[in-house]
């Protein structure tokens, strides 16, 4: 729980929940078979992440937006405080750009030089009401967090390798005086054609017609979805 | 007058919390301390300057706070946020919900300036619903103490303590009248004037007052029990039973709205256990005003004599 020694990650946009459990069980810290439990009664895999169940890897809940970037604050600050030199990283979702908490922890963030901190954003452009432009347009990101002393990239999250390169460049920017953003542009449903760019499966399954056409037109399934 | 405790001393009780948070900074290497711009009102002066590393200044930003209090406690710190009860609890609800009280947290939520003796700023700030909101929620231990030398002691007894914690003190200068020494104890109700007709359950600034209406009674032939009830949440249910078994009715006492306060907490455990007449001295769905402590308390009837008087109903209706 308390991470000490290593890089420690809090999720602050908690219903990509399945995301995160799916990521969570195929690294290792949970069996599996358990994620056919999500969302069902008795389950660890909570709706929205939970400490209470005691699910490994999960050290905050997170569900009502806003406040994930506070806590990574505190957790990064806590290293500081115990000369620990490894890393808090966090992702947020766009729509959740809105929520004024967001902008009390980067005004924090970057006037107090938190700077063993990668924070990330899904820009998908798309929140449950529909496409974030017309919802509450979020302007430009990138200058917002420049402008409260943040360094900034930016990323394409479809594409694996071009991220995970992003993120050696954001690893290599901090300890630099400044928290590191990445703000990573994504496709919603990348590679599935009824999926792809919409909001409408934010918060819906698809029924196992649907399913099989998805999983059909995606190259990598990592085989045992 | 003769009250059965006396005090040479009176001092607020937010001191009390500024004397035990920087005794904690000597004792507690893993306690941080956290503010949102109020660091003179909190009186965390010295615990500032013997640690400044362990000091987070917020600035007017109460919901990072408690954020960055969940995330420094995830990391296996002890913080302590300060700022006024108003704006640790109401305003932040929902990050203390999630963040902290959900995410079982080791969080300590300090808060000044609780309930109507605030004054002269006026209802926005005299919060009275903070003890009820805080007491809903699951995992958090609530504590009201009643002078500085009791604030003192529950500072420095929550470090200790594994979970999340509402700390709720005021601004007032008060009557010191409890041990410097004592040590504090979670959950248990204090017995301080052993009684027979009628039971007074005190919290935070109203224990004195309840300490002044025992001696009033005492003089019109009335015997009064006088316990503090310092923990609302664990509540002392066998201590609370076991004195109204005896003395047969009760009457609360406390800065805050009847509705969710403390008298509610005694009733819920009488109804649910052995139902005798209780009365309740609470602010009566209002909001507070500006003005003095003392004309305030007078106001809204939280004096000494609205505890005579409530005491003596209570005796009224066990009797008829």
């Amino acid at each position: 729980m308390e991470g000490k020694g290593e890089d420690m990650f809090f999720l602050s946009n908690g219903h990509i929940s399945p995301v995160w459990y799916s990521v969570l069980a195929h690294a290792g810290f949970f069996d599996k078979k358990e994620l056919g439990t999500f969302r069902q009664i008795n389950s660890r895999l909570q709706g929205h992440p939970a400490t209470e169940e005691d699910l490994p890897g999960i050290r905050v809940a997170s569900g009502s937006l806003g406040q994930g970037l506070s806590v990574s604050i505190g957790a990064a600050l806590s290293k500081k405080l115990d000369k620990d030199d490894s890393l808090v990283y966090t992702l947020m979702g766009d729509g959740e750009q809105q929520e004024g908490q967001v902008w009390e922890a980067v005004m924090f963030a970057g006037s107090k030089k938190v700077d063993n901190l990668i924070a990330t954003i899904d820009y998908n452009g798309q929140q449950i009401d529909g496409p974030t432009d017309e919802v509450n347009p979020l302007g430009d990101l990138k200058a917002k967090y420049e402008a409260f002393g943040w360094e900034v990239i930016t990323s394409d999250g479809n594409d694996l390798e071009g991220l995970a390169a992003a993120f050696d460049k954001a690893k290599a920017l901090t300890g630099k005086g400044k928290p590191v953003l990445n703000l990573m542009t994504t496709v919603m449903g990348k590679g599935v054609d009824f999926m792809e760019g919409t909001h409408k499966w934010h918060g819906i399954a698809p029924n196992d017609e649907q399913l099989a056409d998805a999983l059909n037109q995606l190259e990598e399934t990592l085989g045992d979805y | 007058m003769a009250t059965k405790y006396t005090f040479t001393e009176k001092k607020d009780t937010r001191s009390g919390f500024g004397d035990g948070l920087t005794e904690l900074g000597r004792t507690h290497p893993n306690v941080v301390a956290l503010c949102a711009d109020l660091v003179g009102s909190l009186k965390m002066a010295d615990f500032i300057k013997e640690n400044p590393e362990r000091f987070i200044q917020t600035g007017i930003a109460e919901a990072n706070m408690m954020g960055i209090a969940a995330g420094l406690a995830t990391a296996g710190k002890i913080p302590f946020t300060g700022t006024f009860a108003n704006f640790s609890t109401g305003r932040v609800y929902d990050q203390i919900r999630q963040s902290i009280a959900y995410s079982e947290k080791n969080v300590k939520v300090c808060a000044s300036h609780a309930g109507v003796t605030l004054g002269e700023d006026g209802a926005t700030h005299q919060i009275l619903e903070d003890m009820g909101m805080m007491k809903m929620l699951p995992n958090f231990t609530v504590i009201n103490p009643c002078d500085y030398n009791q604030t003192k002691a529950a500072t420095i007894a929550i470090a200790d303590y594994e979970g999340p914690v509402y700390l709720r003190f005021g601004r007032p200068k008060w009557p010191i009248f409890t041990d410097p020494n004592q040590k504090f104890e979670i959950g248990k109700a204090l017995k301080l004037i052993e009684g027979t007709d009628v039971t007074i359950f005190a919290t935070g600034h109203l224990v004195w007052k309840a300490i002044e209406a025992e001696a009033i009674l005492q003089e019109q032939g009335i015997s009064a029990e006088v316990i503090n009830i310092h923990t609302i949440k664990p509540l002392d249910e066998q201590a609370i039973l076991a004195s109204v078994a005896k003395t047969g009715c009760a009457v609360s006492a406390e800065e805050h709205q009847m509705a969710g306060g403390l008298g509610e907490s005694i009733a819920s455990t009488l109804a649910r256990n052995e139902p005798k007449p209780l009365e309740m001295v609470a602010v009566n769905d209002q909001f507070g005003e500006s003005g003095k402590p003392e004309e305030l308390l007078d106001k809204y009837g939280l004096s000494t004599e609205n505890i005579v008087e409530k005491a003596k109903k209570a005796i009224q209706r066990k009797n008829s």
